[in-house]
């Protein structure tokens, strides 16, 4: 009884990734000469069914670019974007798939991507979430934590950026942030307390779109750290790194 | 005869006034619904479908864990896990989120010394975490006996931090990994990562090479 059981669960969890409703699916019939289906979602997995024109199949899911067919006789295979694009609903309308270009960059709302420079000769890594409410202005929210040979510090900033030429294709921008900042000593040094301080800080930079999701990202940051004690202390930082849109 | 007259002109007149006001009235009143029956002609052609964006289910997040040994410098090899997020870009770029741990054994030092301890227990804790960009270079199909599985074998690098001796220290990790996709859902990752950081534990400061191997699944949603 329990290894029935057990095999029951067993055998739904391995046909249960395909236990979506089917109505749910898109059905496409083919325009093209032919469509090739590969094993796997990468052009390296080989092709091992073709389907002809006019043939109808079912769109089960979609990794990267590629996406996962079934055809009438319920073969199942991947095919890449620009073959899937040549394919018409079952209305005769062409199909509607997001392929990201430079028109989608352009457009984007989100923006999510990792950074690491040089944090005033500490090494910094980034990680940040840009979100654009208009094309012009976004806003955006960034965890960095800076390592030194002396100290380390982890900081949180939130930061209104201006973009004043959104159509380009290598576009500048600027911002004004604040944030706090925490900063701890290394241990191998003589003890001295931690401290927690709000931050300022300027930038300026630029965004690049490489191609497909890809954003390369280069900037100049001068941060002011609001110290208790009797100098504010400033800090430049210069970073690059990638990120996605959405 | 002149009253016939009058009656003529006046007929006229009335005919040409009441011409002109049927004229403009028809016009005045005809604008409005000369316009709906336009929209009712164009209407039906009108009937267009909107083109919208397939709803297509994406699997480009992965998510799980592992566990596996870790060779912490002068530490010796210890049990290490950790768990994995990773957002698949195109079919050869990922990037990844590791968050791992550890905890360092004895160096050689304190094994012969007997009672001598370097480090504290809390000071032994190895904890990490590193944002990395993977990239797919050999996709392609593994044999296990008659069954074919979709594979990946993947280099990756990162930059993070390392969290020992209760400092931080800036990690740059290296490695190479294999995923094994039984399913479209799941896989089974071997990975082997360097994580490569400075150290002044012992006295001098020296780079350290942390050698990791370990094994997991994974699951794409």
């Amino acid at each position: 009884m329990r290894i029935s059981l057990v095999c029951f669960i067993l055998v739904a969890i391995f046909t249960g990734g395909a236990a979506v409703a089917k109505d749910e699916y898109v059905e496409v019939i083919v325009t093209d000469p032919y469509l090739e289906m590969h094993t796997g979602p990468a052009s390296g997995y080989p092709i091992f069914h073709v389907v002809e024109r006019g043939e109808q199949v079912t769109i089960l899911k979609r990794k990267t670019d590629w996406f996962k067919i079934r055809t009438s006789k319920n073969v199942e295979g991947w095919v890449f974007l620009n073959e899937m694009k040549q394919t018409k609903t079952l209305d005769g309308l062409p199909i509607n798939l997001s392929d990201p270009t430079l028109a989608a960059f352009l457009k984007r709302d989100w923006e999510m991507g990792l950074m690491t420079g040089d944090f005033e000769g500490a090494v910094s890594a980034t990680v940040f979430a840009n979100y654009y409410p208009v094309r012009t202005l976004s806003l955006e929210l960034s965890a960095t934590q800076a390592i030194g040979n002396f100290s380390s510090s982890i900081m949180g900033n939130v930061r209104l950026m201006a973009h004043p030429f959104p159509e380009w294709r290598a576009s500048p921008f600027f911002g004004l942030g604040m944030g706090y900042i925490k900063t701890s000593p290394d241990s191998t040094l003589v003890r001295s307390v931690d401290r927690d301080d709000p931050v300022a800080n300027v930038t300026v930079g630029a965004n690049i779109y490489i191609s497909k999701r890809f954003v390369f990202r280069i900037e100049y940051n001068n941060y002011k750290v609001f110290t208790s004690r009797n100098d504010n202390e400033e800090v430049e930082e210069w970073k690059a790194g990638i990120a996605a849109f959405f | 005869m002149e009253s016939w007259h009058c009656r003529l002109f006046l007929k006229a007149t009335f005919n040409i006034f009441l011409g002109i006001m049927i004229l403009f009235g028809t016009s005045l009143q005809a604008a409005e619904p000369l316009e709906q029956k336009a929209e009712q002609i164009i209407l039906p052609d009108l009937d267009r479908r909107e083109i919208k964006e397939a709803k297509i289910d994406t699997e480009d997040f992965e998510v799980g864990f592992y566990v596996g040994l870790l060779s912490i410098e002068d530490f010796g090899v210890n049990g290490s896990a950790g768990i994995r997020l990773a957002y698949h870009i195109s079919e050869n770029f990922f990037a990844e989120l590791a968050v791992g741990g550890s905890e360092a054994g004895e160096t050689s030092y304190e094994v012969l010394g007997g009672s001598v301890r370097l480090l504290t227990d809390d000071q032994r804790i190895y904890g990490y975490y590193n944002i990395s960009l993977g990239y797919n270079l050999f996709a392609g199909e593994a044999f296990f006996g008659k069954r074919a599985f979709n594979s990946d074998l993947y280099l990756i690098a990162g930059i993070g931090n390392t969290v020992f001796n209760e400092d931080d220290h800036a990690t740059v990790s290296l490695g190479v990994g294999y995923r094994i996709i039984p399913r479209d859902w799941f896989a089974f990752h071997i990975d082997f990562r360097d994580h490569i950081f400075n150290s002044d534990i012992l006295g001098a400061d020296k780079v350290t090479h942390n050698l990791e191997i370990s094994a997991g699944v994974t699951f794409f949603f």
